[in-house]
């Protein structure tokens, strides 16, 4: 296998707990050879104490006990394939309890969402709460597997329905890429291998779509933003007065000589160098994590972000975010939380409820305004001291927050900032 | 023009570099777990990355369990020698002789299961709040639920039902008092990209690794090392086969396979034919399908 190009491909799978969802990922893991011996042989056993015909594809992503016992997924797992083309990483979110909790972190670093429906019953309520949870988590790519073709005789009307359904509801939602294709998860059609039993879908199996997608342009490469980890300072032989920023790029590209500006202070310098165990570097771009140097001697720590002059975040104390409250602890009113924005940390208040979302309907109201566990709500933010951030929609990396209750050290809030 | 995005090894490299930087970050007293295996190899290269031109600022430690592989010690010493890091060592004898763990018992008795003890005892009494290790999503079904930073109660105990949601990059390390982290640079990769890794970085790693002839005993469907803690039962033989170990830990239980595997392409090249799991060569996951989520909850690495 060329390494070389290969890239990795993040993908997250929703569906509702009858939809196929572990079949069709055990399928992925079985038609492309992922799956070893001693796997498929204890899950053979355990398809035969079952009583299942042939094996259940469902078990290689059963993982703790509870959920081995219940037969229900608890928690995101996460799952390995390697093709010649990609490596690739899934986020195996539950269908059920706790879903929206599950999927958005689930979805918060993926490339792709996989949304089951099944072709027998079209788009349902939790279709619709899936694709809205991908918006506005914004996953750049999403693919509609219309599954269980086999049930509606492989007819192309019941994959047409679920298409005209879906872009009915979706159109409002902000989605750059979505696809559709009909399957056969527990047959195999139109996963890995083309079907047999539908001339009529001129498209790519799944696995092919997987596999040649554009992504590398999912990560901004525009604004050059670098959140400083911590600062490096050797004090040996060679390095007596080095000082190094760590740090992993978090958009955009930096070149030596770029004139940059430190946030919050504003001080002013250049890219020195840009630092690696490898040797030197000419330029650096997301997501590669390097270490950099200035000109000029200034004051910097974790927290500070390095940016270009001429391309500045945004800085304020208050701000608008999607909130999504991820603990059984409801938000206590003008409590303050420990907000963890890229390498920056402080306290923050949520200032104002301004409207909660109703996952089932996708309407706002505005009548509620407590944050329990699952609720998506917009809010004003307050931080102590000013944030530099970017609008999630532009950056995944700079427009992401997360809340900690300092009574019980949880997350208890993810948050994008509008 | 350059290209502007990363392949998957330099991905997974940048991603663990940023987890590492982020330990040195968020905690107070962080180690490195090292075993001597090629994952806590592996980690403790990217760590030399991470900090680089620094040295790694922070110790290794490793969990003795009186049953090793010569070899292992001998590259263990060697290591941390060259690196210039500290070395801490939690002994499982020193836990039997005080009377903290009591030896099993019987054809199948291992030190596996004490480790735990040891483990929890040298982090308490090295005030450790954060221990890195080696551990992977791929290798085992309880691990596929594991988080990056990992917390662990005053006990040292893990409540998979109850982990703090990861979100983005963003990793949450704050504890109480008592309470410390593991944290699991790589765990998106899997044992092929860790070999590939190796091949591409030309890291060193034990002999053991590669195709030897050694003198072994079938045992539990894999091939265990004759050593001195061995204790034969009547219908077993000590053979001598060119074998190589795709995992490294307690010699008694560690299981190797027929090999002829004596570079790193070969060995690459074998791995990605492997029709098993690397953990299948390992008698202490055997013991039951939940073996291993049992012992993570109670600390184990």
């Amino acid at each position: 296998m060329k390494i070389d190009n290969n890239q990795l491909l993040r993908f997250t799978t929703a569906g509702s707990v009858d939809d196929g969802k572990s079949t069709l990922i055990g399928r992925l893991l079985y038609d492309s050879k992922s799956i070893f011996e001693d796997q498929l042989i204890s899950i053979e056993n355990t398809s035969k104490r079952r009583g299942h015909e042939g094996i259940d594809l469902a078990l290689f992503t059963d993982g703790l006990r509870d959920e081995r016992e219940q037969g229900i997924t608890i928690d995101v797992a996460y799952r390995y394939f390697t093709t010649p083309k990609r490596k690739f990483i899934i986020a195996d979110t539950p269908g059920h309890v706790q879903y929206t909790r599950n999927m958005v972190t689930g979805a918060s670093t993926a490339n792709v969402a996989i949304i089951l429906v099944d072709a027998r019953h079209g788009v349902i309520e939790q279709t619709k709460r899936h694709a809205f949870i991908a918006s506005l988590l914004q996953i750049p790519h999403i693919i509609v597997c219309v599954n269980k073709m086999d049930l509606v005789d492989f007819t192309e009307d019941a994959y047409n329905n679920v298409i005209s359904q879906f872009e009915e509801f979706s159109s409002k939602f902000l989605i750059k890429d979505i696809r559709f294709i009909p399957i056969s998860a527990l047959l195999g059609d139109n996963v890995v291998n083309r079907s047999e039993n539908m001339d009529w879908y001129q498209g790519a199996p799944l696995l092919h779509t997987l596999e040649t997608m554009h992504i590398s342009s999912d990560l901004n490469k525009v604004d050059a933003r670098f959140p400083v980890q911590t600062v490096l300072r050797p004090q040996r032989e060679g390095f007596l007065d080095y000082r190094g920023y760590a740090g992993r790029v978090a958009s955009g590209i930096f070149r030596l000589g770029d004139e940059i500006t430190v946030m919050p202070s504003g001080f002013t310098s250049k890219i020195k160098s840009i630092d690696t165990f490898d040797g030197e570097l000419e330029e650096a771009h997301a997501p590669m994590s390097i270490a950099i140097t200035l000109e000029d001697d200034i004051d910097i720590g974790r927290g500070d972000m390095i940016v270009r002059s001429n391309n500045k975040p945004e800085t304020s104390q208050d701000m608008e975010v999607m909130l999504c409250w991820l603990h059984n602890n409801p938000a206590r009113p003008r409590a303050k939380y420990t907000i963890m924005h890229t390498s920056n940390e402080q306290k923050a208040m949520i200032k104002e409820v301004l409207y909660k979302i109703d996952i089932n309907t996708l309407k706002s109201k505005t009548d509620d305004d407590s944050l329990n566990m699952n609720d998506i709500c917009k809010v004003t933010l307050r931080t102590t001291k000013p944030l530099m951030y970017d609008c999630y929609r532009e950056n995944r990396t700079t427009g992401s927050i997360i809340l900690i209750d300092d009574s019980t050290n949880e997350t208890v809030a993810a948050g994008m900032i509008l | 023009m350059s290209k502007y995005y990363l392949n998957y090894l330099d991905e997974l490299e940048a991603e663990a570099i940023y987890v590492l930087r982020e330990v040195w970050a968020q905690f107070q007293k962080p180690v490195i777990l090292f075993s001597g295996g090629k994952d806590s190899i592996v980690v403790t290269h990217l760590a030399q990355k991470a900090f680089y031109p620094s040295k790694i600022p922070f110790p290794l430690m490793h969990v003795d369990t009186g049953h090793n592989f010569p070899e292992t010690i001998k590259f263990r010493d060697d290591l941390i020698n060259s690196l210039g890091v500290e070395l801490l060592v939690g002994s499982v004898q020193d836990s039997i002789d005080q009377g903290r763990v009591a030896e099993e018992r019987g054809k199948h008795a291992t030190r596996n299961a004490l480790q735990i003890t040891t483990l929890l005892d040298a982090i308490e009494n090295n005030k450790i709040d954060c221990a890195i290790g080696g551990g992977r999503r791929d290798e085992e079904k309880a691990r596929a639920k594991e988080r990056f930073f990992s917390h662990r109660d005053e006990f040292g105990q893990w409540d998979p039902k109850n982990q703090r949601p990861e979100l983005w990059n963003i990793f949450n390390g704050k504890y109480f008092e008592g309470e410390h982290f593991r944290v699991f640079p790589i765990s998106n990769w899997t044992e092929m990209d860790v070999w590939n890794y190796i091949k591409r970085e030309k890291i060193e790693i034990p002999s053991l690794y590669y195709a030897h002839i050694r003198e072994v005993v079938w045992r539990s469907n894999s091939w265990i090392p004759y050593s001195e803690f061995t204790v034969l039962e009547e219908n077993e033989a000590v053979l001598s086969k060119k074998i190589r170990f795709r995992t490294l830990g307690d010699i008694t239980i560690t299981g190797g396979i027929e090999s002829e595997a004596d570079t790193l392409e070969k060995i690459v090249d074998e791995v990605s034919a492997m029709r098993n799991t690397e953990r299948g060569n390992r008698s202490d996951d055997k013991r039951s399908e939940s073996a291993m989520e049992d012992r993570k909850r109670q600390g184990y690495f």
